[in-house]
């Protein structure tokens, strides 16, 4: 429950670096870059939630992602609702999803539950191509206006959008760092790690999934809105199954069940297929060896890499 | 009576684990369960503890019906319970694995844990102290901060223990609590688990060790091929011609 002082200051300092990042980086690609990481990361964190520390992957996160972007681009774009209003009630819309679907899809678990819920993803990429009417189909929607301001602060540029983006980064990772660190992130780990035990100890274990499923619906939901938003424009794509599999690529290569996992990988895999663009193409082919050599070789991804690399220091040192 | 057992059957497709069986464990009292392999010992306890529904009859605790509740509601009445293989939650510290244990008693939920608030941390230092007390109960104190994955089997069999203790049941299930430990090791735990009977929780033991179950049980129930066979006194149960033939003749698998 404590929080050392050198991990204080690593923070500071990591926070710090972030909100000095758009004054000194003049670079308004590259600031959109870090933006669409950090709106990527929520999600991600989101994903970790089930995987990372409740032991089931759910691969309906880049379907979650869509309905919550699409739900709030809907909103602004063709309803003129404000983003204060819009970003709630997207939140609620995706939790509320993620609540009645996880009722069935926990009735299985392991592949079962990872394929059902890439079904359920792909159900969701269909009706929104499919429900044209309100979702422009395949061509999505344009539009999507910037954040209304809140009293002296306006959003329409992108140094306020960083901050406000940031803003719900930071605040994702509070949330997810004050869950595992308490005893409900407790709860979450020891059903992951034996859900029989975790039942006879007492831990219903059904509740436990069905909450971590909600949790990690709703941070896939606000990184859409917020993608959405940011973009402003909202299209299928955004839903899709290569969605999720770019969450999943993102947080297996940064670490799971690691609080700095997900924010590392995002970033830094973002940052390659920037600096490998010319190579587009064979991006995602690249992709695949590289996860492969992850899962076999650095299970625990960057974020491990770095607590072995601390314990054998440790140990050299005393 | 704290448990009530009363014409317990558990059938698996054609198969009956366990028939109409009759058992009562008394508070303060050790009572074994014993027979020869695929006698129905563990379906038994997978049946009291939840993690099996009945086929029929009935299990009242304290006279209130608990077959066929899901275990996490089982073990909130004051069941707990070990597992053959001895369970702990792998990739924990063995203070970890007690902590959880204790959740039961605990009632923060997701905005106490992001609101830190005055509840979350009044129970985390509880359970804490709770799961410390539990260890040192147990003589595993020592190991709080290793990984379970390190510690000796004998320690992993006193942890088990202690994680069950750390709910504060009424009633404690052993599943086969000295399988795989020396004889030394064994004598050790014969007294951990008197203490345990000591400190006023009731005790049904599953265990092939004859000498521990003689040593520890006021009374022995003796399952074969998913019925009782037997019923009485270690001293009785010796006698016993049926139990005799069960072990070591006829039609059993010993």
């Amino acid at each position: 429950m404590e929080f050392p002082r050198a991990r204080g200051v690593g923070v500071s300092l990591l926070l710090l670096t972030a909100i000095v990042f758009p004054l000194i980086v003049d670079n308004p690609y590259l600031v959109s870059v870090v933006v669409t990481a950090y709106v990527t990361a929520i999600a991600v964190y989101g994903l970790d939630v089930m995987l990372g520390y409740t032991g089931q992957l759910s691969l309906a996160q880049g379907g979650f992602f869509g309905v919550g972007g699409y739900t709030a681009g809907i909103l602004m774009a063709s309803y003129d609702v404000s983003f204060w209003i819009a970003l709630p009630v997207a939140v609620a819309m995706t939790s509320a999803l993620g609540y009645l679907i996880g009722l069935a899809a926990l009735r299985t678990r392991g592949d079962y539950f990872a394929i059902f819920t890439l079904a359920v993803g792909v159900m969701i990429v269909i009706i929104i191509e499919r429900w044209e009417d309100v979702t422009g189909g395949t061509d999505g929607l344009i539009g999507v206006p910037a954040p209304s301001g809140v009293g002296p602060l306006q959003f329409d540029s992108l140094t306020a959008q960083y901050y406000l983006i940031l803003f719900f980064l930071v605040v994702t990772i509070y949330v997810v760092w004050s869950l595992m660190d308490s005893l409900v992130g407790r709860t979450f780990v020891a059903v992951r790690n034996s859900e029989e035990l975790a039942r006879a100890v007492g831990i219903d274990a059904g509740r436990t999934h069905q909450l971590a499923f909600v949790l990690s619906a709703a941070l896939a939901g606000l990184g859409g809105v917020l993608y959405a938003v940011f973009l402003g424009y909202i299209g299928p794509a955004m839903g899709g199954v290569q969605m999720t599999f770019m969450m999943l690529v993102y947080l297996m290569i940064g670490g799971v069940a690691s609080l700095a996992g997900p924010l590392l990988g995002t970033l830094l895999v973002t940052g390659l297929m920037q600096v490998l663009q010319a190579f587009a193409e064979y991006q995602m082919m690249a992709l695949g060896p590289i996860l492969v050599v992850v899962i076999i070789f650095f299970p625990h991804g960057l974020a491990g890499l770095a607590g072995h690399a601390k314990r054998l220091f440790q140990r050299r040192g005393g | 009576m704290l448990l009530r057992v009363e014409r317990l059957a558990m059938n698996f497709g054609g198969l009956k684990a366990v028939d109409d069986v009759d058992l009562d464990v008394p508070d303060g009292e050790i009572t074994a369960v014993i027979g020869p392999n695929g006698a129905g010992k563990s379906t038994f306890f997978n049946v009291v503890s939840g993690f099996c529904k009945p086929s029929a009859g009935r299990v009242a605790l304290d006279g209130v019906d608990i077959a066929g509740l899901p275990p996490h509601r089982i073990a909130r009445l004051g069941v707990a319970r070990t597992f053959q293989t001895t369970k702990l939650f792998p990739e924990a510290e063995v203070l970890d694995n007690v902590i959880v244990g204790r959740r039961l008693h605990t009632r923060s939920n997701v905005f106490d844990a992001v609101l830190r608030t005055k509840r979350l941390r009044t129970e985390a230092a509880e359970c804490r102290e709770r799961a410390k007390a539990a260890l040192a109960f147990a003589g595993v104190l020592h190991l709080e901060s290793e990984p379970v994955g390190s510690i000796s089997q004998e320690a992993c069999k006193r942890v088990a223990i202690a994680l069950a203790l750390v709910s504060e049941p009424r009633l404690l299930l052993l599943d086969e609590p000295a399988a795989g430990i020396n004889e030394e090791e064994t004598s050790g735990l014969t007294a951990l688990i008197r203490k345990v009977v000591e400190s006023g929780v009731a005790v049904c033991l599953v265990e092939h060790k004859m000498r521990m179950v003689m040593d520890l049980s006021d009374r022995i129930v003796v399952l074969n091929q998913g019925k009782k066979i037997a019923e009485g006194t270690p001293a009785e149960i010796r006698q016993d011609p049926t139990v005799i033939d069960a072990y070591l003749g006829g039609s059993s698998h010993a």
